[in-house]
């Protein structure tokens, strides 16, 4: 791979990079801290969830659901509701993940049978799904203190003996497996992949690849380890990308999703029914979304009305910022994850060194645009249009 | 000395990594018609991109001399003021106007204050269509009529812009053989009042029929210019300028098994438009396809063939379907397409880059798209490595020139692209394959090698229907040529007998019926 190529393939993983270490100067490397390095994930769990469904529903053909802020506070509120009546944890993860369900039945009904075009589906939804939140809220605040519910979202794994506070070496401990796990598999799947007689990438790139990538789960337990250890918010959203990455990638479910956005007439001709796929990418944005439901509600630990306004906005942006195509049938799901990180620096960056919300709307708007005129304009200099 | 009305000495462009042009020159005479013919990719579009001012003065090197004066485009702006206006392939008309707006698209018709005079507009439009022949009216929305008068609208269009030397690029490849005499009947009624035009074609027949002169690019590079001047040019003649050897046969040889077993059978199939439902657009077809054999499908456009083939398989087309249909002998009533590829059928659309590639998409994604579960495992985990090792087959089979099955389909040449269209097809392993206008738009080289693919597959037992519009290849190719038109069977000829003028009189004779 030469320079050019190697730098429009990591384009936002350079950004990622730059930017980081320009807020870690600019605040004196306070973002280097063990706490903001364990919130970055956690704050912007939501994000990183929906956004896993909202590459869905891009891929399709650029089309994004506007619903998904709402679904998310209906979930939340919901939950809250049924806490506060008393009913145990399970009852109202349940009745939350239902309504998650029910919803992606509805939108991707609509959407997938019926052709409602996406962007008004969604828009209805938006009005609608805040409108039974706030009923259900009786436009209050409600608390959320239901024990077993937060700690299935927002303990931390400690053991007994081994970890304190701020020494929790089970996180350091488990990283370590993971990056060696890491390390593991890449070998054996190159072994393998040569074994069998399939082209194999070029050594060096790939074990410098994996190299960075288990040195960094080392250093990012690490960290973990000195504030609190592994939280268990981290996990579940581990769980949805890797699920969501591995079906996108490796999985015939996936492929649809790159075919009906990329010319969904010849996908049909080849007997792919496009309603299914669509239908499949809003019934899992409105999943997820409730799920981040969830997640916010523990986090936060109460409900309002206005909880998730403009999440769908975030999501959305992180799927562009991250490669995807604002035509469909491109975009990954490790690609929107970094768009998603991007994103998140920057407004804890920012946050940290005090600039107010106002600015940050600015940046945001900005590292959009930009990004996606690069991508644009990069693809339009190597001939892809 | 002749009088050049367009001279292009010594153009070179370099695009990274290839030499698109090299060096090559072309004289044009005032007033004549002049063919600029070669395969795929020897830089004829290149060379009218550089005329036109597409790709800007600097980007090339060498001279471009019209009416004796040396130009430098910079857009496609400066080329028109001159009177070189180009009709690309791929019509740029705009669906939801009318004909006389798309006429004057950026050249509007205005008044003194900038309004849009409409009067005038359709009026003028209106004049310009005589021109042409085009029987319409001017407020007709450019949707609402078929290629071959949108074709007549470019044509218009450009007149309007007071065109001194008109560039078409492959103007005939999605009109029948019918329109496309028309159409060069028109050229050689502009020549007369002195318009000079240059054709790039890949149909030899209407070279020989009205060029004067005739170009022939290969590899970016000026191979010859062949003088034309009493029309009657032997085919072979250009073909070995092009491909840089003699093609002995245009079609390859094989031996006729064609067994007594049907594999494919439409009894009384009837297709209703699917918009217009009271519009038959197929009434009572019935048909037969044996083992081992080729069956042609003749007929002029709207003949009723891309619609009887698209509903046969898997109902992809129309509405108030009747009639049966068999495979291997069974009665079915395939609900869809996925329905129709387990059932062993195979549909290769006349229109690639709409229906039929994901042209963002990979060769290797587009190779096994219609039949995954050949890669992928029963909980639908795709079998990376297996599908690259079957894309790479299918590329070395089909000869498709590509740096890697990682290519995405849209980078591809026209002739490549139809190779991946057929991959995907062989790939799901078809009983019967229905292949509609295959060779449409590609070159002679990567024709033959089509043709071999279908010989193949009727030599492993397997059947294939051509739907074409051209009549050569019909007969060069099938054992069995069925002929319809306006949605009705009006003939059927074995090989033997088949001739143009049977297929031709079988359609005229159907007409007169129906007046």
């Amino acid at each position: 791979m030469n320079f050019k190529a190697f730098i429009k393939k990591y384009t936002m993983v350079i950004a990622l990079v730059v930017v980081f270490i320009f807020f870690s100067f600019l605040t004196g490397g306070k973002n280097l801290m063990a706490q903001n390095i364990s919130n970055l994930v956690l704050q912007n769990a939501y994000v990183l969830v929906m956004a896993c469904g909202m590459l869905l529903c891009i891929l399709t053909g650029g089309n994004v659901d506007l619903s998904v802020g709402s679904t998310l506070c209906l979930s939340a509120a919901l939950s809250a509701k049924i806490l506060s009546l008393g009913a145990p944890a399970p009852v109202a993860i349940i009745a939350s993940l239902g309504v998650g369900a029910l919803i992606g039945v509805w939108q991707g009904y609509l959407i997938g049978y019926v052709h409602i075009p996406p962007f008004i589906c969604t828009l209805g939804g938006m009005f609608l799904f805040r409108g039974f939140a706030r009923v259900i809220l009786d436009s209050r605040t409600i608390s959320v203190s239901n024990d077993g519910f937060l700690k299935i979202f927002t303990s931390y794994i400690t053991i007994p003996g081994l970890d304190t506070q701020n020494n929790c070496v089970s996180a350091l401990i488990l990283g370590i497996i993971v990056a060696i796990l890491v390390v593991l598999i890449t070998i054996l799947r190159r072994a393998s992949q040569k074994k069998n007689g399939y082209d194999v990438a070029p050594a060096l790139g790939t074990y410098l690849r994996t190299g960075i990538i288990a040195i960094l789960i080392v250093a990012y337990s690490f960290k973990l380890m000195q504030y609190k250890g592994i939280p268990v918010m981290l996990i579940w959203i581990l769980l949805v990308v890797l699920i969501f990455a591995f079906l996108t990638s490796s999985t015939v479910f996936g492929r649809y999703f790159y075919a009906v956005g990329g010319n969904e007439k010849a996908t049909k001709l080849s007997g792919i029914d496009p309603r299914k796929v669509y239908f499949r990418a809003y019934f899992w944005m409105s999943f997820l979304a409730a799920f981040s439901g969830l997640l916010m509600a523990s986090r936060i630990g109460s409900v309002d009305g206005n909880m998730g306004n403009s999440f769908e906005m975030d999501a959305i942006a992180s799927c562009f910022i991250g490669g995807a195509s604002a035509y469909g049938g491109s975009g990954t799901v490790p690609g929107i994850m970094i768009g998603a990180l991007l994103l998140g620096v920057i407004n804890q960056g920012m946050s940290i060194f005090g600039l107010s919300d106002m600015w940050q709307y600015v940046v945001k708007g900005g590292v959009l645009l930009a990004a996606v005129v690069f991508d644009v304009v990069s693809n339009h200099k190597t001939g892809k249009s | 000395m002749a009088d050049y009305i367009l001279e292009m000495k010594n153009i070179t462009k370099l695009y990274p990594g290839v030499k698109a042009l090299d060096d090559v020159n072309l004289q044009v005479e005032r007033g004549e018609i002049h063919a600029l013919v070669g395969e795929n990719g020897a830089g004829k579009s290149t060379l009218m991109n550089v005329l036109s001012g597409t790709i800007p003065f600097g980007e090339y090197t060498g001279d471009i001399i019209y009416n004796g004066e040396k130009c430098t485009f910079n857009n496609i702006h400066d080329s028109e003021n001159k009177g070189i206006v180009i009709i690309h392939q791929e019509l740029a008309l705009i669906p939801e106007l009318t004909i006389a707006e798309n006429m004057f698209l950026g050249n509007e018709r205005k008044n003194s204050i900038g309004k849009i005079d409409w009067a005038r507009t359709y009026s003028e439009a209106q004049t310009q269509m005589q021109r042409v022949g085009l029987k319409e009216k001017s407020n007709v929305l450019i949707k609402d009529i078929g290629t071959g008068k949108q074709q007549l609208v470019e044509i218009a269009k450009a007149l309007s812009k007071s065109v001194k030397l008109l560039i078409l690029d492959e103007p005939t490849s999605s009109l029948n053989e019918e329109d496309s005499k028309m159409l060069l009947d028109m050229l050689l009624g502009f020549k007369k009042e002195g318009l000079t035009s240059i054709i790039i074609t890949h149909k030899l027949n209407e070279v020989a029929y009205c060029a004067d002169n005739i170009t022939v690019l290969r590899d970016g590079a000026t191979i010859e210019t062949i003088s034309n001047a009493d029309h009657n040019i032997d085919e072979e003649r250009i073909i070995k300028g092009m491909v840089g050897r003699e093609l002995t046969n245009r079609f390859p040889s094989r031996e006729h098994n064609v067994g007594n077993e049907v594999l494919f059978e439409a009894k009384n199939w009837t297709v209703y438009h699917p918009v217009y439902t009271e519009k038959c657009v197929d009434k009572n077809v019935s048909f037969k396809v044996h083992k081992g054999e080729i069956v042609g499908f003749s007929g002029l456009q709207g003949a009723g063939r891309t619609e009887l083939a698209m509903s046969l398989f898997g109902r992809s087309y129309g509405s108030h379907i009747s009639g049966q249909e068999f495979i291997n002998g069974k009665e079915v009533h395939l609900k869809n397409e996925h329905d129709a590829i387990e059932h062993g059928l195979a549909y290769a659309t006349e229109d690639r880059k709409v229906n039929g590639l994901v042209l963002s998409d990979s060769i290797a994604w587009n190779t096994t798209m219609a039949k995954m579960d050949k890669v992928s495992n029963k909980r639908g985990i795709i079998n990376v490595a297996e599908e690259n090792k079957a894309a790479e087959e299918y590329v070395k089979a089909m000869k498709t020139k590509t740096p890697s099955i990682q290519q995405a389909v849209g980078n591809l040449s026209g002739g490549n692209q139809q190779k991946v269209l057929l991959s995907k097809w062989m790939f799901a392993e078809p009983d019967v394959l229905i292949l509609d206008e295959p060779t449409r738009g590609i070159d002679v080289g990567a024709k033959y090698e089509i043709y071999c693919i279908m010989n193949d597959m009727v030599a492993q037992g397997k059947a294939v229907v051509m739907i074409s519009s051209e009549l050569p290849e019909l007969l060069g190719m099938c054992d069995r040529i069925y002929v319809m038109n306006e949605g009705e069977m009006v003939g059927e000829f074995t090989k033997e007998e088949a001739t143009q003028e049977k297929i031709m009189s079988a359609i005229l004779a159907s007409d007169k019926q129906h007046q």
